[in-house]
């Protein structure tokens, strides 16, 4: 029931907590406002993104199946049940469909908490998650052979996620302009600013992390940012994280 | 703004959405509109006024024309004996014994025939709304740059062999098929998407009404706002369950002095209404807290009132395509208690944005447990509004066929 509190809002950064602390301590007035004036190399071009589900042509009905299927379905089929399921999860108890259907149409708890707690920013390469949730299922089914052809209460179907981005909004130049754009982002192109993003860098960061690190040259606030935890965010949650860490100089 | 006037002169323009959905999502939806800049489109579909096709479209297409997306709306026209027939295909798609005339086929291909000669297909984009005018598709030509899709509004998971095999290989003419559920999906040999069907926030069916109008209109039809009101929402059909609902509010009835609404009219294309609400109306005969309404269908400020003025709404069908009517409710914050059939799970997940239920019994069960904890019914209806703002609003169809077409265009 955790997630129903998230529509009623939850408190945001923890109290007494600075938002401008590089690895703990606390940066100056000075360093910040220089931060907050200081124009980039290279302009951050906010993009809006937007996504169609392509449904696959054959649902999986039972465990042993889905061990089959996650080794040779598309590598997108893996990104959509995972990276991008956690734009919709809001109310369901995971963020992977995985997880999701072990438990509610397999009745698996112990597995689908095992497929849950991959933590998706140490992955940079699908693959990489493909063969992690493969050999938890393969494994669970080693130790739970009963489970193996027992015909869940509905199917999985493997989906994908086709991607239309287009460049929107004026290129931001400096933190202030970053903040601005984050505020105006849809829910889609945050996500994959934010989420989507990890796996397109091929580094454990997101868009902004990236920009502000190499164009801005201060990885400290990179870090910083890197640090939301978008598990437990919505991504209304993510953007006021993210805006309030963006805005907190404007004030100091 | 008065929130009780019934005529509304002006529809709702792009920005009017603003407000609900916020700024950022209006200003990617005329981004990704000017990238179709020129792009022309064609939604045909077998009615212009009931069901929820007619209600998506009469509110989608407009948008389109806003965004600079040119969209004309066409009919298809036929006769009795097509309707019969199209109505027994509808039937037997949800799994029901095909029980047309002999010559039903010959008479659903003359019909698409005779359409398909009358209409002119132009547009870069044609969307095909469910089976009845599934034939309009000709042969292709290979060269063309034209862009067929069959946008699937039924739940295909256990049609009738017979006729879902005399379809398929007209459904696999079409480049692209939309599904309002995975569930529903053939797995054909074209693509597949996923299409939600939406609500408008912002139509007089779901707008804001004044708790004075909502009154007026439950005393208008003779209900009594001091007690209980079960009310389900549907046009009189037996894949509703109408008769169900009666005895699951019969069950109820037993420990709570409650009240039953069963308001809907009938689709033109369906002729089987009149016998169903005949049905109904013996089933309720004698009870004077059973109110039938049968509404024309320009009702919609009506049903709003019904359904914000109502305690506990039920959509208790046997087979739904998606329900709509769910998330009407669920948008007006109302505890929804509604069978776990079609794409109803997609709306209301169970104990978090409503309860779902198996049968008569089942229903009559929830709704006695949610009368006796009015506060658990609150969090429901909070949670299912939010969970319709995120999924289930016009604006986010209107995304998805944006995207559609640019996708086509790609060469998906």
């Amino acid at each position: 029931m955790r997630n129903v509190l998230h529509l009623s809002g939850r408190p945001r950064l923890g109290r007494g907590m600075n938002l401008f602390m590089r690895e703990d301590k606390p940066i100056s007035r000075t360093v910040t406002a220089a931060l907050e004036a200081k124009r980039a190399e290279q302009p951050f071009q906010f993009m809006a993104a937007s996504y169609l589900i392509r449904i696959g042509a054959e649902p999986v009905q039972t465990l042993g199946d889905l061990a089959k299927s996650l080794r040779n379905c598309p590598q997108a089929s893996i990104f959509y049940h995972t990276f991008q399921s956690l734009e919709a999860h809001h109310y369901t108890s995971f963020s992977s469909d995985f997880a999701q259907w072990a438990l509610t149409a397999c009745n698996e708890a112990s597995l689908a908490e095992q497929l849950a707690i991959v933590d998706l920013r140490d992955i940079v390469s699908l693959e990489d998650l493909r063969v992690i949730l493969a050999d938890i299922v393969v494994d669970y089914l080693k130790e739970h052979p009963q489970a193996a052809d027992r015909r869940a209460f509905e199917a999985f179907y493997f989906c994908e996620a086709r991607e239309v981005t287009v460049p929107s909004g004026s290129p931001a130049w400096t933190l202030g302009e970053l903040a601005e754009g984050i505020r105006h982002l849809g829910h889609q192109s945050l996500h994959y600013h934010f989420i989507n993003s990890r796996l397109r860098l091929q580094l454990k960061t997101n868009d902004f992390s990236f920009w502000i690190e190499h164009s801005l040259n201060h990885p400290w606030l990179a870090a910083r940012l890197n640090r939301i935890d978008f598990y437990n965010d919505t991504l209304d949650d993510l953007r006021q994280d993210l805006l309030a860490i963006l805005e907190q100089q404007e004030t100091l | 703004m008065s929130t009780t006037e019934i005529a509304k002169p002006v529809l709702p323009v792009l920005e009017d959405y603003a407000p609900i959905v916020g700024e950022p999502e209006i200003l990617e939806l005329r981004e990704l509109a000017r990238r179709l800049a020129g792009r022309r489109v064609k939604m045909v579909n077998s009615t212009a006024v009931g069901g929820g096709v007619a209600e998506i479209l009469n509110r989608l297409v407009p948008l389109m024309e806003e965004v600079k997306v040119p969209t004309h709306w066409e009919v298809i026209t036929g006769g009795e004996k097509f309707y019969n027939v199209t109505k027994a295909f509808h039937n037997a798609l949800h799994g029901v014994p095909y029980d047309a005339a002999p010559d039903g086929f010959e008479t659903f291909l003359a019909t698409n025939e005779e359409n398909r000669r009358r209409m002119h297909f132009e547009e870069d984009f044609v969307v095909i709304h469910d089976p009845q005018p599934v034939g309009l598709i000709a042969e292709r030509d290979p060269a063309s740059r034209q862009h067929w899709i069959w946008r699937c509004h039924i739940d295909l998971s256990n049609p009738n062999p017979q006729v879902w095999n005399f379809l398929k290989p007209w459904v696999e003419r079409y480049d692209a098929s939309l599904f309002s559920s995975p569930q529903f999906t053939r797995g054909l040999r074209i693509p597949q998407y996923l299409f939600y069907p939406t609500i408008d926030p912002l139509a007089d069916k779901n707008r804001d009404l004044d708790d004075e109008f909502v009154r007026s209109v439950l005393e208008q039809f003779q209900v009594d706002p001091a007690r209980p009101i079960l009310t389900q929402i549907s046009r009189f059909d037996r894949l509703k369950d109408p008769l169900g609902v009666i005895r699951a509010y019969r069950l109820v009835k037993k420990y709570e002095d409650c009240q039953l609404v069963l308001a809907g009219g009938s689709a033109t294309d369906d002729p089987e209404g009149a016998a169903v609400l005949a049905e109904v109306e013996a089933a309720a005969a004698g009870d004077p807290d059973i109110h039938i309404l049968n509404l024309p269908p320009w009702s919609h400020v009506e049903i709003n009132a019904l359904q914000r003025g109502s305690t506990i709404v039920i959509q208790k069908s046997l087979k739904e395509g998606f329900g709509l009517t769910v998330s009407e409710a669920l948008w007006k914050r109302k505890p929804v208690v509604a069978s776990a059939v079609g794409g109803i799970p997609s709306q209301v997940i169970h104990k978090l944005t409503g309860m779902l239920v198996h049968s008569p019994e089942g229903t009559a069960y929830q709704i006695r447990f949610l009368l006796a904890n009015p506060a658990f019914a609150k969090v429901l209806g909070e949670n299912g509004h939010q969970h319709v703002k995120e999924h289930f609003l016009l604006t986010h169809n209107l995304k998805r066929y944006l995207v559609l077409f640019l996708i086509l265009l790609q060469g998906d």
